[in-house]
């Protein structure tokens, strides 16, 4: 093991990495990772790193997702998949507290307990990284902290697989992010394959990280292993598959809600909400009661929502987003913009998976592309923009 | 999410028009914390599920009250509670009206339909301090004369002015029939220096906003409290975004310098 700037570095092989699981799980941790399972890669709990996904790839595009082999028998040659970190993290349902009622009345109120597994996660990519950080800074990070989520992220220790071949839909880098692991993962892997062989660089991000490296067969960090890693990790930051344009998306955001590209896309948008149930960063959730049948043990159930939902802007008058131009609007200026506002940063972290799992081909890129165009069209042509937008506005008699 | 509901007991229920009810409520055992004029609480009405509802009473204005207007499941069934009946509360969650503010200041106070209820509690506190406010003016709209709540209690506020108003008038009102804010003309307020608090449907509290701001009431000195789905109350379920804002954090009450062009924006 080698010791430079306080980063502990080694190099582990396909025995090490199959080492590394079976100690987490001796801890009697849950360790999920990705798999291969009926045509795609998923997130699933993993017995051994044999089931890793080695020799597979995915070929990526605007609603489009297909797994190809892989030559080099890398296990860490796909982007990401259907599923993010957030199906662990922040589950799709959950139960958060139950009423019982008492035969006098009498109404007692339980929190949930439910044991928390401890997890590790085998592979999160840095955009994922980035995501988790997102949703912790929305989730825990406030005045009221959600604390099942506060539980399980916790207790999970998270060892990143940098990226070395980014998919067609991935634009991390244009979202501020990039390729490579920069912060909040205990272990960061580079998979490196070529005539030496096929090898993991290792460097440890905490305390976690260098106690797990200690207990697992690894040697010492060469330098060949660790420049190859290096550099086709930065390698990766020019090859991104999209890119958002570099203008400042808050402020673009912000100044858009009444371009005519809302309708534009509004017209190719099911409203179906994959984009939200994929993303890594997307949270919102609604809340069910559940009663049994003695009607006197009620539950109250979380579980995703999607903003593309119309019930989810419900009030008793109707709702206030009915059209789907108004909906998909939310969406993306959320991500983009009013996010900032509400926790500090961007809501994007550009892993592409809303584009690959678009069923429209509906591409975020594309249609903030288009955005800017339009804004920069309209602010030539300002008066007459103005004019024609003047319809969107509620007027002052209006009731 | 995380908060569990704490069970208070209804102490009790008078009913306030056809489809209103202010049901007093006492902790079964632990309160919750104090809650200031505007803040709301989430509450819980056993198997049918849990909704946001203001203050209409506070521990420092005579004991908590809600006062409910049946609309839906859950609204329907806190309306029907009985004196006795536990129902789990939440809070306190969101902005408060800050009539502090308002030290020194006239004191403008505009309600439509049931949105008095949460303006009652801070007109109490303004009528309370005559000290501390300059004239307490008190508007109040409804859309008949069935749908005005507080009838029993206003009539005795020893307001500068109070007027009511009613869109649709039945055979026995005499009043004024019309939109709130023609009483404006009535009310006796210096614009430049005054407080206004404004809640009800949107459409009335954006009407009220323009036509104070066009009389000289600065933006931010207008407040109003908003309403969006609300499913958490604790900032983490996403459904009460207005642009920037998380109205259950941010809001409900905010200043009209703050929402305007955000209320401007079909379907934002
Ligand atoms: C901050 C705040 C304060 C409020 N104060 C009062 C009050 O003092 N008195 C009163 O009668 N009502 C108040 N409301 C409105 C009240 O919350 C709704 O009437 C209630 O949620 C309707 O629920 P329901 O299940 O009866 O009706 P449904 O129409 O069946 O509603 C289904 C669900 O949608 C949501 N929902 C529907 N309408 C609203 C709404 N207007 N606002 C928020 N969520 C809604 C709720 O989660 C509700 O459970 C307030 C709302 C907010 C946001
Ligand atoms: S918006 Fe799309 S690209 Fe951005 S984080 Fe969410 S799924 Fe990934
Ligand atoms: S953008 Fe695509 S995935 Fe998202 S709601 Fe519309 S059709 Fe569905």
């Amino acid at each position: 093991m080698t010791v430079t700037d306080a980063e502990v570095t080694a190099v582990l092989d396909r025995d090490g990495l199959d080492a590394l699981v079976t100690v987490l799980r001796s801890d009697g941790r849950t360790v999920i990772g990705p798999t291969v399972r009926d045509g795609a890669i998923v997130l699933a709990e993993l017995s051994s790193a044999a089931e890793l996904p080695y020799g597979w790839g995915v070929e990526l595009d605007a609603g489009r997702y297909r797994l190809v082999p892989c030559e080099d028998g890398a296990a860490f040659a796909h982007s990401a998949g259907p599923q993010s970190w957030k199906n662990c993290l922040h589950p799709q349902r959950e139960r958060l507290w139950s009423a019982d009622r008492a035969p006098d009345g009498e109404v007692t109120f339980t929190e949930e307990e439910a044991a928390t597994p401890s997890y590790a996660f085998l592979g999160v990519r840095p955009c994922d990284l980035r995501a988790i950080a997102v949703q912790d800074r929305v989730l825990t990070g406030g005045r009221h902290a959600d604390t099942g989520y506060g539980r399980r992220r916790r207790g999970a220790l998270l060892i990143a697989a940098e990226c070395t071949a980014p998919g067609a839909t991935c634009f991390c880098v244009s979202a501020g992010g990039g390729p490579a692991a920069d912060t909040g993962y205990d272990l960061a892997l580079t998979e490196v394959v070529d005539e030496d062989g096929h090898r993991f660089f290792a460097r440890a991000g905490s305390e976690a990280g260098r106690r797990l490296l200690d207990r697992i067969p690894h040697r010492s960090a060469d330098l060949a292993t660790e420049v190859t890693a290096r550099t086709s990790v930065d390698a990766a930051r020019d090859r991104m598959g999209r890119s958002l344009p570099p203008v400042d998306l808050r402020a673009l955001l912000g100044e858009s809600l009444d371009a005519d590209r809302w309708d534009d896309v509004a017209e190719r948008c099911l409203t179906c909400g994959n984009c939200t149930m994929v993303c890594p960063t997307c949270f919102c959730t609604t809340t069910e009661e559940v009663t049994d049948l003695t009607g006197d043990h009620s539950e109250r159930w979380q579980r995703w929502d999607s903003c593309f939902d119309l019930d989810f802007s419900h009030l008793h008058e109707g709702p206030v987003r009915s059209s789907g131009r108004s909906r998909y609007r939310q969406w993306l200026t959320h991500k983009l913009s009013t996010w900032y506002d509400q926790f500090g940063g961007s809501g994007c972290v550009g892993c592409g998976r809303c584009i690959t799992w678009c069923p429209a081909g509906i591409d975020i890129t594309e249609e903030v592309a288009a955005l800017h165009a339009e804004h920069e069209a309209t602010s030539v042509g300002h008066e007459t923009a103005a004019a024609a937008h003047g319809t969107e506005r509620w007027t002052e008699t209006e009731r | 999410m995380t908060a569990v509901p704490v069970p208070h007991r209804v102490v009790s229920r008078s009913p306030e028009t056809s489809d209103t009810v202010t049901l007093r409520l006492e902790p079964v055992c632990e309160a919750l914390r104090d809650f200031v004029p505007g803040q709301f609480a989430m509450v819980h009405c056993f198997g049918r599920g849990e909704i946001p509802v203001s203050m209409s009473s506070i521990q420092a204005t005579g004991g908590l009250a809600h006062t409910v207007r049946a609309v839906g499941a859950v609204s329907e069934g806190l309306c029907a509670a009985r004196v006795g009946d536990v129902i789990g509360l939440r809070g306190p969650y969101g902005t408060g009206w800050e009539l502090e503010r308002a030290y020194g200041r006239d004191v403008l106070v505009v309600a439509g339909g049931i949105g008095l209820a949460p303006l009652r509690p801070l007109v109490l506190r303004a009528l309370a301090e005559p000290e501390s406010y300059g004239r307490v003016n008190v508007l109040i709209g409804a859309r008949t004369p069935d749908d005005l709540i507080g009838r029993k209690e206003w009539e005795f506020w020893r307001s500068a002015y109070t007027g009511v108003t009613v869109d649709r008038p039945d055979v026995h009102w005499h009043g004024d029939v019309g939109v709130v804010t023609q009483l404006l003309g009535r009310a006796r307020f210096d614009p430049a220096g005054t407080w206004a608090f404004v809640c009800g449907p949107e459409p009335m509290i954006r009407a009220t906003a323009r036509e104070l701001h066009h009389r000289g009431v600065p933006r931010a000195r207008i407040r109003v409290s908003l309403e969006r789905n609300m499913r958490c109350a604790t900032g983490h379920c996403g459904h009460c975004q207005l642009g920037p804002l998380l109205l259950c954090r941010d809001g409900p009450v905010v200043g009209w310098d703050q929402v305007e062009s955000l209320l401007s924006v079909r379907e934002l």
